[in-house]
């Protein structure tokens, strides 16, 4: 399969959080490599502070100060953004590249007018007249599904329900047309109904103006309706990376086995709900060998001792396990 | 909401009454006024018919009773001193103190908000660090000692600006430093906590995923929703420096409230003395009650405790 470059790879990133006098080190992405064509969802699953979110941050290089990116490239239509000056990084960011935070509910500024906020990247990036933007801004919120956005861009946050201030961020992110969104958790917040009524607005967009999506979650379900390929994160690593269907299918990390066996299922009610036994690991202090030994049911004594690297399990189906080494080809 | 507002207004209302009746009783702690008020060596019969003449013969009780009783129909008495009407002497001097507090916050918002911020975002930096130790001078200097330091400098070696008095722009420069330099401190600390507390939000987090310049994610949006406590407690504070500067205005002989009060002291004016600290009692209950009625009316919780 001799695909196009691809809208984005990462190679060999890392990034680490280090603490004020040094002493401490949380690798909070390690080792991460992957491809994103344009048109693909990417979804990225593991369990809270398994580094979903710092890997996001660590494309658009918008890290807490005592982050840093240790190695790796991040190619972006061909370019690699971590030889980019933040002059240029503010250009990409917004424009090539937008983000759904975890929290839409809080990330519209309660001083603002929602057209003044839709209308401002636009302004920025393009150097769009305040009149121009501002029509841009009434035609984002009717893609959106904003009734009324002639009257709604001359109002306040406080003033919107919470689906509607999550479709707003939504038009934000969209507003100067990227090629790439990444979305962290953005339902979360959001009640079941929405949810879905979101996701599908997620999903048109995306056909529409043909973006690459990164889907940040921790909801299996959603992965299986809204993905391409899935990434699974553990301790900072990703640890099983494949076309959706066949993680679901023929998932080959025992970790992921055991995320996807941890699904309540209708019709279920007399068995026990699977769980994971053990803590997340601290990431300041991680176990030797591979960082998941601990909570394996299949470990064996190489995985004390060696982390293992990726193993090509099937085409576009990597998974980083020595139980992979053996059906490795 | 109307049970919430009764009872807050009972409670300033005893809080007012308390302060009258410790002010009351304070002042005449200070000595016998009418040996200030009659000429070296007059007779004992001098003394008693001036003590007559201003009701100091009377029992406490009865000269607490009627000061009281005059207080309620709005009547502050006559000052011993001046041999005038209280409120007038207040009233005609209330301008000054105002000037000077305009003043006064006018320069410890101009170096409290700009030197807030840049502690904020250069937190734990150079900067943040000398902020820090000019808050720490900033509050434990006295304003008098401030006062007295300045007038050495600019006055006496400098000769840039008048050491006293009041009338002209130049007049107003040190009183109102003297004055505005412990709340530029306290306006300054708060600045610093509140642009920290909106550089960690959501919003701004998405200011900066938007791609905005740096100075446009500070200048709008922190800047503007940071500044929210800052200006609340910057109107508290303008009443609260009304009635705090007696020091200052004393160091320098600045015509208002607060010289009003010393010289009432010094003169044992009790009428003075006790309208000046009533009014300004009053001054603070107000504004307290107004903010907490404002707050209540805000946020749910506070109203149906």
């Amino acid at each position: 399969m001799s695909a196009p470059t691809p809208l984005l790879e990462l190679r060999h990133l890392t990034t680490h959080y280090v603490s004020a006098r040094g002493s401490r080190v949380v690798a909070a992405v390690e080792d991460v490599s992957l491809r994103l064509h344009a048109g693909e969802t990417l979804g990225v699953v593991g369990e809270s502070g398994s580094g979903k979110t710092t890997l996001a941050l660590t494309i658009l290089r918008l890290l807490p100060p005592a982050a840093r990116i240790v190695r790796g490239e991040i190619l972006f239509e061909g370019e690699d953004l971590m030889r980019k000056p933040d002059r240029e990084m503010r250009r990409i960011r917004g424009k090539r590249i937008a983000m759904i935070l975890q929290d839409p509910m809080a990330s519209l500024n309660p001083l603002f007018t929602i057209g003044d906020q839709v209308a401002e990247p636009i302004r920025v990036h393009e150097g769009a007249s305040r009149g121009s933007a501002w029509t841009r801004a009434r035609d984002l919120l009717k893609a959106v599904k904003i009734s009324a956005p002639e009257t709604r861009v001359r109002e306040y946050p406080h003033q919107m329900s919470g689906g509607m201030r999550q479709r707003i961020v939504g038009a934000i992110a969209i507003s100067c047309e990227p090629r790439l969104l990444i979305a962290d958790e953005p339902t979360t917040s959001l009640d079941v109904t929405i949810q879905a009524q979101y996701l599908r607005l997620l999903r048109d967009l995306q056909r529409e103006h043909g973006l690459a999506l990164i889907f940040i979650t921790h909801n299996l379900g959603i992965v299986a309706k809204m993905c391409d390929h899935v990434a699974v994160m553990y301790a900072g690593r990703i640890v099983e990376l494949g076309p959706t269907r066949r993680i679901f299918d023929a998932a080959a990390h025992p970790y992921t086995q055991a995320l996807l066996e941890s699904i309540p299922r209708l019709g279920d009610g007399q068995r026990r709900l699977a769980a994971i036994d053990g803590q997340p690991p601290d990431l300041a202090a991680l176990p030797g060998g591979c960082p998941f030994h601990p909570r394996c049911t299949q470990v064996m004594d190489r995985c004390r001792a060696d982390d293992p690297p990726a193993f090509d399990v099937a085409d576009d189906h990597a998974a980083r396990c020595w139980l992979a080494a053996r059906d490795a080809r | 909401m109307k049970r919430y507002l009764l009872r807050r207004l009972s409670y300033s209302l005893l809080s007012l009454v308390l302060l009258s009746l410790t002010i009351f009783l304070f002042v005449r702690l200070t000595g016998d006024p009418s040996v200030l008020l009659v000429e070296p060596g007059a007779s004992q019969a001098d003394l008693d018919a001036i003590r007559q003449q201003f009701g100091l013969d009377r029992p406490l009780w009865v000269q607490y009773g009627s000061f009281m009783s005059s207080l309620v129909r709005g009547d502050f008495g006559q000052s011993f001193y001046y041999r005038t009407p209280v409120l007038e002497l207040y009233l005609s001097r209330l301008p000054n103190s105002l000037l000077l507090a305009v003043a006064a916050m006018g320069f410890s918002l101009l170096i409290g908000i700009p030197s807030g911020i840049l502690a904020a975002v250069r937190v734990n930096r150079w900067w943040d660090s000398a902020g820090k130790i000019f808050a720490l001078l900033g509050l434990s200097m006295p304003s008098f000692w401030v006062g007295l330091i300045m007038i050495l400098f600019f006055s006496v070696y400098l000769g840039w600006l008048p050491s006293s008095g009041s009338g002209t722009p130049l007049h107003v420069v040190m009183p109102a430093v003297a004055l505005g330099w412990y709340f530029a401190a306290a306006h300054m600390r708060l600045t610093r906590s509140s642009m920290l507390e909106v550089l960690g939000s959501e919003y701004v987090k998405l200011a900066r995923l938007k791609g905005l310049p740096e100075a446009l994610v500070i200048g709008k949006h922190a800047f503007k929703n940071a500044l929210i406590p800052v200006l609340t407690l910057a109107g508290i504070n303008l009443v609260i420096m009304v009635n705090v500067a007696v020091v200052v205005e004393t160091v320098f002989a600045w015509p208002g409230v607060g010289r009003l009060l010393y010289e009432g002291i010094a003169f044992r004016d009790f009428p003075v003395v006790q309208a000046t600290v009533l009014l300004g009692g009053a001054m603070i209950v107000v504004v307290n009650l107004v903010v907490d009625v404002l707050y209540a009316v805000i946020d749910p919780r506070i109203r149906y405790q």
